[in-house]
């Protein structure tokens, strides 16, 4: 898998106020980025600016690699089923037969055909995650990915962030909240 | 592309997108015989008109959940980062919404007609000026939609924003639907003003909206 992610001098804009300036890093295969900081510091424009929804004010955006955002809307149909919101994003992506493989990983399969409307947040949350596993992008971002999940759910993610990892993916996590994220390059705001 | 397209039109059957509006047209037709009276002929002459007014008031219910629900649910985010641009995303949601809505409306439109006492050959006429006008309508519904998501009070705001715009498609509507020549060349170019036009207007909106 190669990927990369870099920012070079990005300075970010939102709502008349600077939230940050001239922020630099880069990413190669297998490295992971943890953004820290109090609430409002800009963790989440970050990642929105990594993931190419929001314009940086100043500064380049780089990167190779098709990325897979995990942000606070889960982005699944209500009235569907879960199998059924989420294979409509796997056939988006080309993969819509990981689906099952996907919902497994991250323990929902049993609730498969549940319809969205019905799950709870931390089950949303690991159904949202599912979506990145699904993709098969080797650029994850994610915003917040620990909220509202329990002990046993934060160490399936952590597990499954290490195989990416491993296989030379690239994660970019915005946290207010601890995560292990081994030899991970620290982006404090 | 197919896959939102298709997603458009699912969304529209299953939540009411499609129905709600075609009994709310069939409505407004059955009201008109109420206010004027059951005088046959009188009806008939205005018949015409009287489809297209519903039909342009029909159009407005629906603006509310075309774009709104996926800027909040984070459908379009995801979009987004998948490489969609904006107006291919408001150009399929428009086909969507028109493949939802305007063939149901023109079905609608036959038990209108009946129920208006449209003589003759009009139904006829009637149903080809909507078939070229509908998709003018559908298309300003996915830019006023795009324009109001996530404002407070977007359903009434819809109404102001949209019908200004739709007032040339009722004009020459109605003007071809009564046998006005050169009416039909005029509706059909506002209709393919608006198809073309409105896609952008919609992805400028959905774009302002991520800022």
């Amino acid at each position: 898998m190669s990927a990369s992610l870099a920012f070079e001098d990005v300075t970010c804009l939102r709502g008349g106020r600077i939230l940050f300036e001239a922020l630099g890093f880069a990413l190669g295969p297998g490295e992971a980025g943890l953004v820290l900081g109090p609430n409002g510091v800009g963790k989440s424009s970050l990642i929105r600016i990594a993931a190419g929804l929001l314009a940086p004010l100043g500064g380049r955006v780089t990167g190779e690699g098709a990325r897979a955002l995990l942000s606070e809307a889960a982005a699944l149909d209500s009235e569907r089923t879960l199998a059924v919101a989420l294979g409509f994003w796997a056939r988006l992506d080309a993969h819509g037969d990981a689906v099952s493989e996907a919902l497994a990983a991250v323990g929902l399969r049993d609730i498969a055909d549940v319809p969205v409307r019905l799950l709870s947040t931390g089950q949303r949350r690991r159904a949202a995650f599912a979506r990145v596993l699904a993709s098969a992008a080797p650029v994850w971002l994610l915003d917040e990915p620990g909220n509202g999940l329990d002990t046993a759910s934060l160490a399936m993610l952590e597990a499954r962030i290490a195989v990416h990892r491993a296989a030379g993916g690239i994660v970019l996590v915005a946290t207010h909240q601890p995560i292990a994220l081994p030899g991970a390059q620290e982006i404090r705001l | 592309m197919i896959a939102l397209v298709w997603r458009e039109l699912r969304r529209a059957w299953s939540s009411g997108g499609v129905m709600l509006p075609i009994a709310f047209f069939l409505l407004v037709a059955i009201l008109f015989p109420f206010a004027v009276g059951p005088d046959a002929r009188l009806l008939g002459r205005i018949g015409g008109g009287v489809i297209w007014a519903a039909a342009l008031l029909a159009a407005l219910l629906p603006v509310e959940r075309l774009v709104a629900p996926d800027v909040e649910s984070g459908v379009l985010d995801q979009l987004v980062v998948r490489g969609f641009s904006d107006a291919g995303i408001a150009a399929a949601k428009m086909l969507g919404h028109w493949l939802g809505f305007g063939p149901a409306l023109m079905a609608a439109t036959c038990v209108a007609a009946a129920l208006l006492h449209v003589p003759g050959a009009a139904p006829g006429t009637i149903l080809l000026a909507l078939a070229i006008g509908t998709p003018g309508l559908a298309a300003l519904g996915i830019a006023t939609a795009g324009l109001v998501a996530g404002l407070r009070g977007a359903g009434a705001l819809a109404g102001l924003v949209m019908l200004p715009f739709a007032v040339p498609l009722l004009i020459f509507g109605a003007a071809a639907t009564s046998g006005t020549p050169g009416a039909f060349k005029l509706l059909a170019a506002i209709s393919l003003l608006l198809v073309a036009g409105c896609p952008w207007v919609a992805a400028a909106a959905m774009r302002m909206g991520r800022g």
